[in-house]
């Protein structure tokens, strides 16, 4: 049994990706192959959606085209950001879909999410596995968006393929799908960074606190540690729980 | 240079604010008027379209018509569509319908750009690509009712007939009317083409034996800046597909520029609310977990 005073080092993980170090106290969270695959899809979302939008609105073209050097260079990039971005969505999925599959328990997350706003049922209930319901729906959403700008993207980049009706049909869905993920895109930012401390750096270094884990996902902290996250709550005397 | 004029610009196509210079001089608005009922495909005008704009040289097709190719080409502006239509007694009838930009004074094409300055409508109504401008996105081809701007794969920028632009701000005709021989191409102010336009009507109408002729210039997209008197203004679809009914789809008169900006909007106030749900709520923090179990052991083991 290791004390808390001698930090032990548990080598968790070493692929071709890279290698992911667990100290005492902490959880392996996302493996190396994970993180870069997430922030692959960071990187090419992020491309294809400040080209993208330079072109959404006549209020941000004059100061977002000048980042790709002009709007036609934006234009030009865009669809090869949407590609690279599709791409690293296709493996994230690969990876990601059975984990992230919709349970039961999820529809119970969805039906307290406003508890979870207002923070009105911390800390998190049992049903929380490694993911919540939010983390799912974020996650579907953005698999699916991928596919529906895909779809409608190669239509707007090469409109002789269908007709100048099917263009402007899919210049209206690529406009609302790229609305739907901006306004994920702020919320899991929030979520991943000062919404919920301690979270990034399971998708920087791979590792999270135990703390951590009993706090926001429980049914997940069971699961890799092998304890009963309630039976740890009441013996500390209720105070976890307020 | 005392005689130089600037044409004034009256709408801009994805121009944040105002339009500089906007009601600074008087303009009167112009107009092509084509006499389909007099043209007899000699197709002069494209020549002339060709000639005057330097356009490169394209090849012709050939489908057993009088038409010098399907449609019109990114440096092929201005094509007479030349159409057998047959009438309700069993004869034949020649159609030709000089088709090019319409200069619609509510622009589908203008609508639906989405770089500044790419499109520019003039106060006389004039509707030019500013190729400088255009980022080769062919937005403006899904809002064209008419279907006419063109994409140059090679430039990446899309054109279309510029109404001689050049030429009518220093006071000349268009190339095409300049080289039309039967005079059945005019123009002048949209004021006088009307009335010119209604004459010749009523005359089909009262002494040629159409009963249908009549102008075309459809108020869907508050009238163009082309007008044709038709034999039949009740077929218009007969000329070469010209729309009875000319649209811009509602995604550019509703979504672009009244629902899109509010969503924009409303997406820009959640970011705001979420930060004030960061103040008034605060993070999520992580809560310290047990330190001992029942046996009193510490409960911190090396994970996996």
């Amino acid at each position: 049994m290791a004390t808390t005073h001698n930090v032990q080092r548990v080598e968790a993980e070493h692929t071709s990706f890279g290698r992911t170090t667990v100290y005492e106290g902490e959880l392996l969270r996302h493996s190396a192959y994970t993180r870069v695959v997430h922030w692959l899809v960071a990187l090419t979302f992020l491309l294809a959606l400040l080209s993208g939008f330079a072109l959404f609105s006549p209020w941000l073209y004059a100061w977002i085209a000048p980042i790709f050097g002009s709007g036609a260079r934006a234009r030009l990039l865009h669809p090869w950001f949407g590609i690279a971005f599709a791409i690293a969505v296709l493996f994230q999925v690969r990876g990601w879909a059975y984990q992230m599959r919709w349970q039961p328990k999820d529809r119970e997350w969805v039906k307290h999410a406003k508890d979870y706003a207002t923070k009105t049922d911390e800390p998190e209930p049992e049903y929380v596995g490694k993911f919540n319901g939010g983390q799912k729906i974020w996650f579907w959403v953005m698999a699916w968006s991928a596919v529906i700008f895909l779809v409608t993207g190669v239509f707007l980049w090469f409109p002789e393929i269908l007709s100048r009706t099917a263009m402007w049909i899919c210049y209206f869905f690529h406009d609302l799908m790229g609305l739907i993920m901006l306004g994920g895109f702020f919320i899991h930012l929030y979520e991943g960074t000062s919404g919920i401390p301690g979270t990034l750096r399971g998708m920087l270094h791979g590792t999270v606190t135990r703390a951590w884990a009993w706090t926001h996902h429980p049914a997940w902290y069971r699961e890799v540690t092998g304890r009963d996250p309630i039976r740890d709550r009441e013996q500390d005397g209720g105070q976890l729980s307020r | 240079m005392s005689e130089e004029k600037t044409l004034q610009t009256k709408a801009i196509s994805a121009h944040p604010g105002s339009v500089p210079g906007r009601h600074m001089q008087r303009e009167v608005e112009v107009c092509k008027m084509i006499d389909a009922t007099t043209c007899i495909g000699c197709k002069a005008c494209e020549v002339a379209c060709v000639e005057w704009n330097d356009l490169p040289f394209g090849e012709t097709t050939f489908d057993n018509t009088y038409q010098t190719m399907t449609q019109t080409r990114w440096n092929y502006w201005n094509l007479i569509k030349f159409n057998e239509h047959k009438r309700a007694d069993g004869t034949l009838m020649w159609l030709m319908r000089k088709d090019q930009c319409m200069h619609c004074a509510d622009p589908g094409c203008l609508r639906a750009c989405p770089a500044d300055g790419a499109i520019v409508q003039y106060e006389n109504g004039i509707v030019d690509f500013q190729q400088e401008n255009c980022i080769g996105c062919q937005l403006c081809l899904s809002g064209c009712p008419f279907d006419i701007p063109r994409f140059n794969p090679t430039t990446k920028k899309v054109y279309k007939c510029s109404l001689c632009s050049d030429r009518v701000g220093q006071g000349l005709e268009p190339a095409c009317i300049k080289s039309c021989p039967t005079g059945c191409l005019h123009f002048g102010t949209k004021a006088e083409m009307k009335d010119l336009a209604e004459a010749r009507a009523k005359q089909l109408r009262d002494v040629s034996g159409f009963e249908n002729a009549g102008v075309y210039d459809p108020d869907s997209v508050n009238g163009t800046h082309v007008i044709y008197v038709l034999h039949d203004a009740t077929n218009p679809e007969a000329y070469g597909g010209l729309p009875k009914t000319p649209r811009i789809p509602f995604v550019y008169t509703l979504w672009k520029p009244i629902l899109k900006p509010l969503s924009l909007f409303t997406v820009f106030a959640g970011v705001l609310g979420m930060f004030f749900h960061y103040v008034s709520y605060g993070p999520r923090r992580t809560v310290p977990p047990p330190r001992k179990d029942e046996h009193g052991n510490d409960t911190q083991r090396p994970a996996r």
